[in-house]
This record gives structure tokens, sequence and C-alpha cells, in this order.
């Protein structure tokens, strides 16, 4: 994940810390937004103990102000906006904030002025420059990409072209990551994922439908401070916003290790805002920051307002994780603590029943994880198996199976459940 | 001679469209509307559990991320004679209505006003003159400030200044056509980055109800969030009041600052009364953020209905005479490609004609879009915030006779004249402000309920599958952000059978059927084009409607790859 020579800017006639000065931005508001860019990014590291990963507000502040403002390419494909609208709500590191201080975004449809053929050509000039490369929205391969055009071009070559000279690429969103609910069964257009198509460079997968907007704006701003884009895991997903289980930092974690649970809504558990593990809550088996940063201006996020999660961070979710209002399987003992208690409960022989197996060694893997650096994520038993990466669409009837293990069975959990399915081998990211 | 010229990216807008017209001197004398993306969610849901379809329809479109949320619930509620509690429908209307006012002032601000804002005129702009017509303009928002508006200028200038111009990068920016003062520019530019923090606050009445925004969640028989106004974490007195500040904050800014900037900026542009007339046909079920399940009956007096062929009078709604025609879309129906489908028997089967890409041109095929056409009667209908405040105004609705003739008579415009580019500017901020209103009055009601005991927010009777018939069908309708939507459902053996959509972006934004152009298409024939290389005017056209083309896909059949999608299951 490191650009080769760290550099990833245009020359220029002033540094940024020059150039926001000269704008009026005082050296005190430059550094309160540096501490709040800190503090975004620390979220995820400090509530798993580890805080020191983080930069501090000083250093991004001493590295934003020897920058220029690098140039932004900002494409929306096959896509539904929604990841722009989440950048729209991004708090602290705010949308006026990144386009008119930090980057010179010179082409994103959704909010530049110009239209046609002067966007066209802004997106031309831009593509010649040194640039950062940010895309929301899948590309649909079927029918020579004639499912998505913009200026009478495919999504496919409008991505290949803006890649090619971009020094840093972020898929934003979960149809840019793998092709989200286009792409889910029978995915009808061939619509997938950025790192399907742009295999030569590395490219930094920000989960989520739509992602959490400070982790978008965050992430920017990560690789404007580093010179390079986060460290991330197995899908590519930043480590500092998709490090932890939503179970793991769930405020109703309490109630599900009590075992005190909503059965269905608006009974008295869920008035008393207990766990909605039995409603189908995909936090267990979801690796998002939704419970650490919270939504809106930190209002709150979908399980404090009572709804279960449904995973969007993960791939393959509309098929994994449905129907959504389906308990996950095999989860372990709820009620009993089974997270903390697990791996003694497998010492005593519990794994010997098959279901017991999955959940033992994925909890044991889990813990596993946690106590080692290794940016890898294991998962439990799910609703139904990790789909394969590329799914064309005549073969929709071939790959089906192996993704389609029929949705909320018990015995939809996969066999190879005891190593979790390996992420960390997708294709395009060795 | 005429020349073509192709806008292509339309930008400013949700999804991808494309406008390809023929200009003869300095006017547009014909004009094709074509949608360039197609995702095939209908495809997706088929054979899923109709409970769970909320969130995939929801994915349609993240501009407007409540509306096909809502209008699938209710078609799924209608299928299942799934009757929700008073307090759930409430909150419905709660997340549905900040949403849409949000996305109304977003829509102003951020997509339509750099049309006739002219952000390199902000530097020549007198601050003090500036803040002195601001305080005449908008005496009561807090933030039309000298201090402010020399902040604002300072940072356009020393953006301009340094060449490196971000999203104004290639703006039309010496287009003869921008009218207005600097200091009006200015005043205009200082609100639009207003708007960027106001509408992040305000929409925080999604996140309380429904966790977040984008995508909020919903729930089919209620909503997700539990009233108790004992507890810590539900719906209590804490989150209410939060509530009650965000619709305080709401209405401020609609009444106080959007509506007046419409109004002033309008009247330096007041023949866009007069230019973007288009069909002259209307469809209305309800106000804005109504919704139903099943056949439309909305509260207070609202008569459901279409206006015809321009004459001022509202008929009633007969969901019979809704087809959809396929003959300038890309592609088939099973049985006759030339008839039009009601959505109960819709189906839409894909079928790609068009040039291979790149291409330069599509419109000499009979079919150049990814739009369908839905037709009422045979008629193109216009839908949104035009169609509904035009429908209230006609009905006598008070409230909307009250708030439209002042604006008239300041603009000097007849009712007829609401047709235009300039007229559904104008209604979008009318409605903006009506429903501000609404969302204080729903918000009483839900608190009086809750004082009432009327605290249950989902209905569990029929959740289980066990409860519903083998086969049924629903329709859901909603008056959103772009105008009226519905959702057509099928439900078998408690899977989706059949899906359709029916949006308010395809009603306008259709290609031509029987002959006729699409209401995008006939607003911008004939229309100014002074430099075709430079398309402001039509843009300020297309953009009054609002433009959300990721919602202009659709349905599904029983052919093609629903075949594959069967052996999966």
């Amino acid at each position: 994940m490191i650009i080769p020579d760290g550099d990833l800017w245009v020359e220029g006639q002033e540094t940024l810390g020059e150039h926001l000065e000269r704008r009026g931005v005082s050296r005190r508001r430059f550094l309160e937004f540096c501490g709040a860019v800190a503090g975004v990014l620390a979220a995820g590291p400090l509530a798993a103990g580890r805080a020191s990963a983080a930069p501090s507000a000083q250093v991004i502040a001493q590295t934003l102000e020897s920058m220029t403002k690098p140039v932004l390419v900002w494409l929306q494909l096959q896509e539904c906006t929604g990841c722009m609208e989440s950048v729209l709500r991004s708090g602290d590191t705010t949308v006026e904030e990144l386009i008119l201080n930090l980057v010179s975004m010179e082409y994103n449809e959704l909010i530049m002025a110009a239209a046609g053929t002067a966007a066209d050509e802004a997106l031309a000039a831009a593509n010649e420059q040194d640039h950062i490369l940010v895309v929301n929205g899948s590309i649909p391969l079927a029918e020579d990409g004639a499912y998505l055009t913009i200026a009478g071009r495919s999504g496919e070559s409008i991505l290949r072209e803006s890649a090619e000279n971009a020094t840093a690429i972020f898929a934003v969103g979960a149809c840019a990551h793998w092709g989200c609910v286009q792409a889910s069964r029978p995915n009808p257009t061939g619509a997938v994922g950025v790192d399907a198509i742009i295999t030569d460079k590395p490219v930094v997968n920000i989960a989520g439908c739509p992602p959490v907007p400070e982790v978008i704006t965050a992430s920017l701003v990560y690789t404007l401070a580093n010179g390079a884009p986060p460290p991330v895991d197995g899908q590519g997903r930043p480590l500092f916003a998709y490090s932890e289980r939503i179970h793991d930092f769930c405020p109703k974690r309490g109630r599900y290790d009590a075992g005190q649970f909503v059965r269905t809504f608006d009974d008295a558990a869920a008035r008393n805002g207990y766990c909605l593990y039995e409603v189908g809550c995909r936090g267990p088996n979801t690796f998002a920051p939704c419970p650490i940063i919270r939504w809106n201006l930190a209002q709150d996020w979908p399980i404090g307002a009572g709804h279960p999660c449904i995973g969007c961070t993960e791939v393959g979710f509309y098929d994994r994780f449905t129907p959504f209002y389906e308990v996950l399987p095999n989860l372990g003992v709820p009620g009993t603590g089974v997270e903390a208690d697990a791996t003694t409960v497998g010492l005593v022989g519990l794994a010997a029943v098959g279901v017991g197996v999955a959940a033992h060694a994925g909890v044991t893997a889990i813990n596993e994880r946690r106590a080692s650096k290794a940016a890898e994520h294991v998962y439990l038993p799910l609703v139904g198996d990790l789909p394969t990466k590329e799914r064309p669409l005549d073969s929709a009837g071939e790959t089906g199976p192996t993704s389609g293990a029929p949705p909320g069975s018990p015995s939809a959990a996969p066999p190879n459940a005891s190593s979790g399915p390996d992420t960390s081998t997708k294709e395009g990211d060795q | 001679m005429s020349e073509r010229v192709v806008i292509d990216p339309v930008t400013r807008i949700e999804g991808h469209l494309r406008i390809e017209v023929l200009a003869d001197g300095e006017e547009i004398t014909e004009a094709w509307s074509q949608t360039t993306q197609f995702k095939g969610v209908e495809l997706v849901v088929q054979n899923r559990d109709p409970r769970d379809v909320w969130a995939f329809t929801q994915r349609i479109c993240g501009v407007c991320t409540v509306v096909h949320a809502i209008a699938s619930v209710r078609a799924v509620e209608d299928a299942l004679d799934y009757p929700v509690p008073k307090a759930a429908d409430l909150i419905r209307y709660l997340v549905l209505g900040s949403q849409m006012v949000q996305d109304h002032v977003i829509h102003f601000y951020h997509l339509h006003a750099l049309d006739f804002v002219n952000v390199a005129n902000v530097p020549n702009a007198d601050v003090a003159a500036a803040a002195a017509a601001a305080a005449e303009l908008e005496p009561k928002y807090a933030l039309n400030s000298l201090n402010r508006f020399q902040a604002v200028q300072d940072q356009v200038s020393a953006l301009l200044d340094s060449g490196q111009l971000s999203i104004f990068t290639n703006g039309y920016w010496d287009h003869p056509d921008y009218r207005l003062p600097a200091e009006i520019d200015l005043i205009g530019v200082s609100h639009y980055l207003d708007a960027l923090a106001w509408q992040r606050d305000i929409i925080r009445i999604n996140t309380i109800f429904g966790g977040k925004n984008p995508h909020p969640n919903f729930l089919v028989g209620g909503m997700a969030s539990a009233i108790n106004m004992d507890n810590e974490i539900t719906i209590n007195q804490v989150k209410l009041n939060t509530v009650q500040g965000l619709i305080t904050k709401t209405l401020d800014f609609v009444e106080n600052v959007y509506l007046p900037d419409v109004v002033a900026i309008l009247g330096a542009y007041a023949d866009y009364l007069d230019i973007g007339r288009s069909s002259p046909s209307f469809l209305a079920l309800g106000k804005g953020g109504y919704s139903c399940a099943g056949e439309p009956s909305p509260p207070d007096g609202f008569r459901p209905g279409v206006i015809l062929d321009g004459k001022f009078e509202v008929v009633d709604f007969d969901q019979d005479k809704l087809l959809e025609y396929v003959t300038s879309g890309w592609y088939r129906y099973s049985e006759d490609s030339e008839a039009g489908l009601q959505p109960w028997v819709g189906e839409t089967i894909p079928d790609y004609t068009g040039p291979k890409p790149p291409y330069e041109w599509l419109a000499d095929n009979d079919k150049y879009t990814w739009s369908k056409a839905p037709r009422y009667d045979g008629r193109p209908m216009q839908v949104g915030p035009l169609a509904r405040v035009l429908s209230a105004y006609i009905q006598g609705d008070p409230e909307t006779v009250d708030d439209v003739e002042p604006l008239l008579r300041q603009l000097g415009a007849s009712p007829e004249q609401l047709n235009s580019t300039a007229g559904r500017i104008l209604c979008r901020a009318v409605e903006a402000v009506q429903m501000a209103r609404e969302l204080q009055r729903v918000f009483d009601r839900l608190v009086q309920g809750i004082k009432a005991g009327d605290v249950a927010t989902f209905n569990p009777d029929k959740w289980e599958k066990s409860t519903w018939p083998a086969e049924s069908k629903g329709v859901g309708y909603a008056e959103v952000a772009r105008g009226n939507l519905s959702h057509w459902v099928r439900i078998t053996d408690g899977k989706v059978s059949n899906y359709q959509c029916v949006v308010p972006s395809t009603w306008n934004s259709s290609g031509r059927a029987l002959g006729e152009r699409g209401p995008y298409e006939e607003a911008l024939v004939p229309h100014p084009l002074v430099r075709p290389e430079q398309p402001l005017e039509p843009l300020r056209t297309i953009h009054s409607f609002d433009p959300c083309q990721s919602c202009g896909i659709h349905v599904l059949d029983v052919t093609g790859n629903e075949v594959a999608w069967a052996k999966v299951q």
C-alpha cells in the first residue's frame, strides 16, 4: 500500500500552509481541524487500545502545511449517489473544507459547475495530471458497457483512463467495492467493483452502503498527511475504520451476553433497548466503525435506533445476509457470554459438536487476531458463503450455487467456517 | 441548418442523463432525453423475502434515499393487508418529510443555483451593500452578517486567484446570461455554504428514527425505533427535544432564507416564467410527503387526481389508466412491444439496441434511453412540486392559496405561468416551507399521542409468513421530492414474484411515446441556447425538474435472468 516514492503531489508555487494562511484560515482553526481529523483516525485504534497507531494532530498539521493542493478526480459510475450524499454529511472534515481548502476536486458530477463538454474536458485535463482518484459506483461489464455510459463512453473505459495517472485510488462504497445491490443475484448488468478492473495498482476499499461520512473524508486526509493511503485489511479496507466487529463495540453487547433479546420489534425488550440479535442483527459478522464513530454528527447509529445491522460493509451482504430478519445461525451459545467463554468451552470438548466447532473456532481465531497485528478478519459462520469474486452475467446460474446456500437455514453454515472464509486472498489484492 | 448539440454528462443531478438537441440560430428546435444507466434492481428483488425488499429498492437512489423504502413497505403492507400503528405512520412522515425538505434545499443551492449565481462575480461584490441587501431581503436570518459575507468573499477570491478552481473548474462564468448583481451572487454563494452545514444538522431527524442517513432503516409493519419515555436508549424526551429543535431550524431556514433567495433570484430571471413550459398534464395524489398503502385517500380534503391538457380542474385518478411504454426505451415486451402495460402486469426485458460505446449520437434511433415512458390516459404527465402545488392551488387549498398568491403578485405571474422553469423552482420552495410546517404539526400529533399512551411503533400481527395469503398483490404510493412514486409488488408463497417501480424521474424524463415527447423534451422545445458550447440555458430548465436518473430503471419478467436466479434457489 505504499506509493513508490511517497510523493503524491503536484508541485506548486506555495505550500498548503501558506495557501491556508493566505485564504485567511487561522492557524488555530487549522490546528482544530487537524485535531478533529486525528480524533476520527484514532477512533478505531483507540477503541482497540492501540492509540499510538494514529497520527497526532501535530503530525497531521505539519504534513498538511507543507503541501500544495492535490488534484482530486471523483467518479460516479453505476451507483445511487448515496456515497456523495454521505460525504455531504461529514462533520469536522466537511465537504466544503475538503473541496475548497484541502484538494482541488476538478471532476465530480454531483456538485461540479460545468456540464457536458466542459465537464468532459475538465476530466481529461485532470486525468493528465497526477491525481487522487475516488470512485463511487460499480462497473457494468455486460452489453459492452452499455448499461452505463458517460459522454458516450463506457464506465470501464472512463475508470481505466482516470486510473492511469492516479497516485492513489479509493473505491468508496459497496458498489465500487464489490458491486452492491446491482451485483447481487442475478447481477443483471454484470456489475463488478473497481479492483476487478484496476489490478495493477492498489485500491483502497472504503466499505459500506454508504460508508460512514467521516471515514471517507478521513481516508483522504490520512493520505494527504502521510503521502500514502492508510493501511488496509485483506479486503483493502482501512484498518482505522474496519478492524473491529460491530458486535465487539456494540453498546448492547452486555444485553447479548446476558441473553436479553428483542424477540419481536416493539416488544417489551425492544422498549428496554435490548439486543437485536434474534431479530436478525448482522453485527456479529460485520466489521464496521458504526458504533464507534456513529452517524450524522455522532447522533446515533442503526442499532441504536432499534433496527438490526444489515452488514452493509461486508462483501455480498444482499445475498449472504438475507433474509435480513432471520437470526444468524450458529453464533454460539447466546446468553451465556459465548465470546468470552468459547475458548474454555471448546477446551472441555464442545468442539466435537459440529455447529460448536464453527462457532468456537471462529471465536478463537478472533481472539488470536486481536492478539496479533495481522490485518485479517475472521468471520463467524454465515447465512451464506462469500461470493466468488467475479460473477459474469451469463454464468450467474453456474456460480450461483457456491454463493447461494439456502439463506437462513442452519445448514448454510459453511463447512470451512472453522478457519473462516479467507478474505485475505481476494483476487487482485495479492 | 441545424446543429447537433450534446450535453453529457448533465451534471448536478442524481444519476446519469444525456440530452441531445438540435439547435438553429440561438434556439433549440428538437430535444431527446436519454437516461444512460440501468441497474436492474427490480430483477434483483425477485424471489426475495418481501420484508427485505425496502433495503434493496432504497439503494435505487441515495439522494432521495428514503422514498423507495417507504413506497416498498407501503406496497408490501397493502399486499398483506397489514395495518401500521399510528405512531409509526407519524414517524415515517417525519423521516420522509425532513429528508424531502433537506433534499429540496440541497437541490436548489448545490445542484441548481450555479445556473443562476456566478461564483466568478463574487469578488466584485461590495460586501457592505450585500449585507444591507440581505438584511432587507432576509431580516430574520442571523448569518447574514458583514463578517460572514467578507469571509466568504475572501475565500472565493483566494480560490479563484489560486488557479485551482476545484468544483468550479470550467464553469460558464463568462456566459453573457449570468445576470445577478455581484452582491446577490455573494449572498447566494454564502448561503450555498450555509446550506451545507444546515443539511448536515437537520438530517439528524432521520438518524434518530432510522439510525443513519443516507439510507435510514425502515420496517414492514411499522418502524423499528421503539418509544419508551422512561428508557435511555429508545425514543425518549431527550430525542424528542432534539427532533423539535431540528424542526425549528428546518422551518427557520426554508422560510427565512431558501424561499426569499428563490424569489430574489427569479426576480432577475423572470423570463423563465415563459421558458421551459412543458407537458400540460399533471399527476399529484397528495401534498409533498404523503404516502399510502393501496388507493390514495389523503387527509385534509386533498383530492388525489390529475390535471389534464392544461384545463385547470382536478380529475379523479384511476390507476388502470397508468401504462408504461417501451417504444423509446431499450426494453421489449414479451408480447407486443408497441403496447403499454399497466404495472400489475408490467414487465421489463432489457434489450439494448443502441450503438456500442463509445458513441457520438443516439437520437437517430427510435430507442435512445434506459427510461421507460409512463403515460396516464395516453398523456405524458409532469410530476413533482409543481404538480402538487398546482393541484392544491386549483382545489383551493387555503394554505396553498395563501402561500402562492403573494408570490405570483410579487413576480407578476399568472398561475398558468407556473408551468415553466421558474414555476417549478418556485413551487419546490413553497412546498419546502409547507412541509416544514407540516413536520411541526405531525410532530405535535406524535407527542400528543405518546402522552395519551399511543406508543406502539410496530404491529406484529402479519409479520410471520404463516399469516400471509398464498398469493397477493399491493401498491404503495408516495409523493416524494421529485414527484409521484409507486411500487407494485406481487407476493407468491412468501416471496416476491413481481416487482415494479413507477418513478417520478421516469414520468418526467421519459422519451417519446404515442408520438409525444416526454416532459423534459417538451420543456426544451423551443428553448434559448445562445452558446452551444456553454449550454447554460437548457441546464436551467432540466435542473428545474430536479433529475434523479438512477430512479429511471426497471422491472422484471419471467424470462432471461430470472431463470438463472431460479436455479440458484
